[in-house]
């Protein structure tokens, strides 16, 4: 406890800074306008933004990174209420009630209760992961080789099988990427894998491109592909932008209730923040006093969800942190962030670097803060953002994500990667198949099978070592329940339905 | 592709594009087997390189098999009808962007030449005007991250003016 105190107490003393201050409020201010762009989710955000870090140190990035990731959640929440247009499946809740209240001239108050609400989720979340980052810490030092695959396959499974709509749909886009992950040389015996003799790709596929070419360059040709369906209307802020006493009464409970359904299940390695919002939202819904409201525009609907929504974010930082395990696709490119400077989240980088991972939890807080300040009166801003002409956004959009790429490697190989990426988000789109699986299957790959053969060859070569260690057996059997679970119940369902 | 342009065709019926999709993946497993069979197994106690390969593999065929009898039995989510022209003007502005980095050309132009097409792609007819735009806007983005960031972004006739 005290010791959590002291550290988080440096940490503040980090980020504090007056340089870390501004790097916070430079990556807030550029994580909510880029957020707020319709059909960008926190992950693209961060993605998109990378290459405006390259130069930085570590801890600057780092923190810049914590506003990048906080600005863009808000970003989207915005967008979700002004235009209907959720840029992610877990501000859809949001944007069910959210849209509505802006249509009925609720805009502002709609807006107010999510930043408020995500304030306060953050917050609370933010605490939660100070207090329960060390204790899992403790926990993981005496994780083997075999444990830390186990707990991948874990992750792995619920990434992609368990909560999605279709498993068989969710493995594909995950061995797509866990083939993307082999690509480049083998860091164990120093062969080439899947290069084709090309030697750019010795070095494997860059998250980065993979990410960006998916989600920016893949929505873009996906929003082309069908812009001769509806138009999206943006719905103006009118009237008041506050909340009155009976939005307040209303909304701070869902705000607790959305916080306590989001950080445990973000915690989880099981990924998405979906589950939680969906959950936050039944939950109001029932016991809402205003039960026609909803539908209608109630304003519980939207303060719940997004609560759940940002307390989510905040608990998938905690597998993140402490096990270096990413569970959604935003944090597998915080992952990212911290491996362009070789480092590599886990409990080592607690006690090696405690002021990197101790400022960035505690620019958390300072990036919470200065979102809520920043957020209500730049409204009109933000609204401004959302006007811009489609065709300009959208070229726009690909020109910076391109920009990424050219800064990185300006070779023709990799914006050919790049390219083929968007060719293939657009059509996993288009066959609904899930992006993040990929991206998750890209950059867990490669971790996981070296240790796998680190397990491996300590216990010269006995397979049985994944079963000897109680938590790896745990835990594998976990994997397969949840692999096998959706399946099962895919099968029942239809033994029902014969019945009837 | 064909049925794409029925977006209410009858739930149960064979999906062609599954079927492409499913023979994609058994492809890809073939391609991963063959490369792992060149590498070389030096490893003494546990897995050499080309296990982990070879488990992917095995993994695709199941999923192919998978998305195979999806594509038969038509259980596969409904499609919106689509229009090809604007997905093929990107790419097309893709690909420009490619060969004018490629043959040294430099950013502002690769880059125009992608925002161009892409708003053309949007329903924009204004090219001129549009160009103007772009111009202006990427000479920006290179300055910006040329001079302030210091980031080398690969320069042609026009950033030597500059």
């Amino acid at each position: 406890m005290i010791e959590t105190f002291a550290a988080l107490a440096h940490g503040m003393a980090v980020a504090m800074q007056p340089m870390n201050l501004l790097y916070a409020l430079i990556g807030v201010f550029l994580g909510t306008a880029v957020g707020v762009l319709p059909g960008i989710g926190p992950a693209l955000t961060v993605a998109l933004l990378l290459p405006v870090t390259y130069k930085l140190d570590p801890g600057g990035s780092l923190i810049m990174f914590a506003g990048i990731y906080y600005g863009g959640m808000y970003g989207g929440s915005t967008t979700a209420i002004l235009i209907n247009t959720p840029g992610e499946s877990a501000s859809m809740a949001t944007a069910l009630e959210g849209n509505k209240m802006a249509k009925a001239g609720r805009g502002g108050p709609a807006l107010a209760t999510s930043a408020i609400g995500s304030f306060v989720a953050g917050t609370i979340a933010t605490i939660g992961l100070a207090f329960l980052a060390p204790w899992l810490v403790d926990f993981a030092v005496r994780f083997g080789p075999e444990d830390y695959f186990a707990l991948m396959c874990v992750a792995f499974v619920t990434v992609s099988a368990t909560f999605g709509d279709s498993p068989v749909r969710g493995l594909t886009s995950l061995f797509i990427g866990l083939t993307l992950g082999l690509v480049g040389i083998d860091k164990l015996t120093g062969q080439a894998r899947l290069a084709f003799g090309i030697p750019e790709l010795l070095d494997g596929v860059e998250v980065t491109t993979l990410a960006v070419g998916l989600f920016a360059v893949g929505e873009a040709l996906y929003v082309a592909s069908r812009r001769h369906h509806a138009e999206e209307k943006l719905e103006p802020v009118r009237g008041s932008l506050w909340m009155t006493r009976e939005d307040w009464r209303r909304s701070w409970k869902p705000w607790l209730r959305g916080t306590l359904f989001g950080f445990p299940i973000g915690a989880l390695p099981a990924g998405g923040a979906e589950i939680p919002t969906f959950l936050s939202y039944s939950t109001e819904r029932r016991l809402t006093k205003h039960p026609e409201e909803f539908g209608r525009g109630a304003i519980e609907g939207v303060a719940g969800p997004e609560a759940a929504n940002n307390a989510s974010a905040a608990g998938t930082l905690v597998p993140l942190l402490t096990l270096g395990l990413p569970t959604s696709a935003t944090a597998a490119m915080m992952l990212a962030g911290f491996q362009q400077y070789g480092l590599n989240p886990g409990p080592l980088l607690f006690a090696e670097r405690p002021d990197l991972v101790w400022g960035l939890i505690a620019s958390l807080f300072i990036a919470n803060g200065m979102l809520l300040v920043l957020n209500l009166p730049l409204v009109g801003l933000w609204v401004r953002l959302l006007a811009i002409p489609q065709p300009w956004l959208y070229a726009g959009i690909l020109v910076f994500a391109t920009m990424g790429t050219i800064a990185a490697k300006p070779s023709v190989v990799e914006l050919s990667m790049l390219a083929a990426f968007g060719v293939m988000g657009f059509l996993m789109r288009r066959f609904d198949f899930p992006i993040a699986p990929v991206v998750i299957g890209l950059i867990l790959g490669p971790i996981a099978e070296s240790q796998l053969r680190r397990a491996l060859a300590i216990s010269l070569g006995d397979p049985l070592v994944l079963l000897q260690s109680p938590m790896s057996a745990t835990l594998l059997g976990i994997a397969l329940i949840a692999l096998l679970a959706p399946f099962a119940l895919r099968g029942l369902g239809r033994f029902k339905a014969n019945e009837d | 592709m064909r049925s794409e342009n029925l977006p209410h065709a009858p739930a149960r019926h064979v999906d062609r594009a599954g079927i492409v999709i499913a023979a994609a993946l058994a492809v890809l497993a073939a391609v991963l087997v063959w490369d792992a069979s060149k590498l070389a197994s030096t490893t003494m106690y546990g897995m050499g390189p080309e296990a982990m390969p070879i488990v992917i593999a095995i993994g695709l065929v199941i999923l192919a098999a998978g998305n195979l009898i999806d594509a038969l039995r038509g259980n596969l989510p409904p499609r919106e009808s689509m229009d090809p022209k604007p997905v093929w003007l990107i790419i097309g502005g893709l690909a420009l962007l490619i060969a004018i980095i490629g043959f040294g050309g430099g950013f502002i132009l690769a880059t125009s030449a992608l925002f161009v097409t892409t708003s053309a792609a949007f329903g924009r007819r204004a090219v001129l005007a549009d160009t103007a735009i772009a111009l202006v806007i990427t000479t920006l983005i290179y300055l910006a991250f040329d001079k302030l960031l210091t980031l080398s972004l690969p320069a042609g006739p026009l950033e030597r003016l500059l």
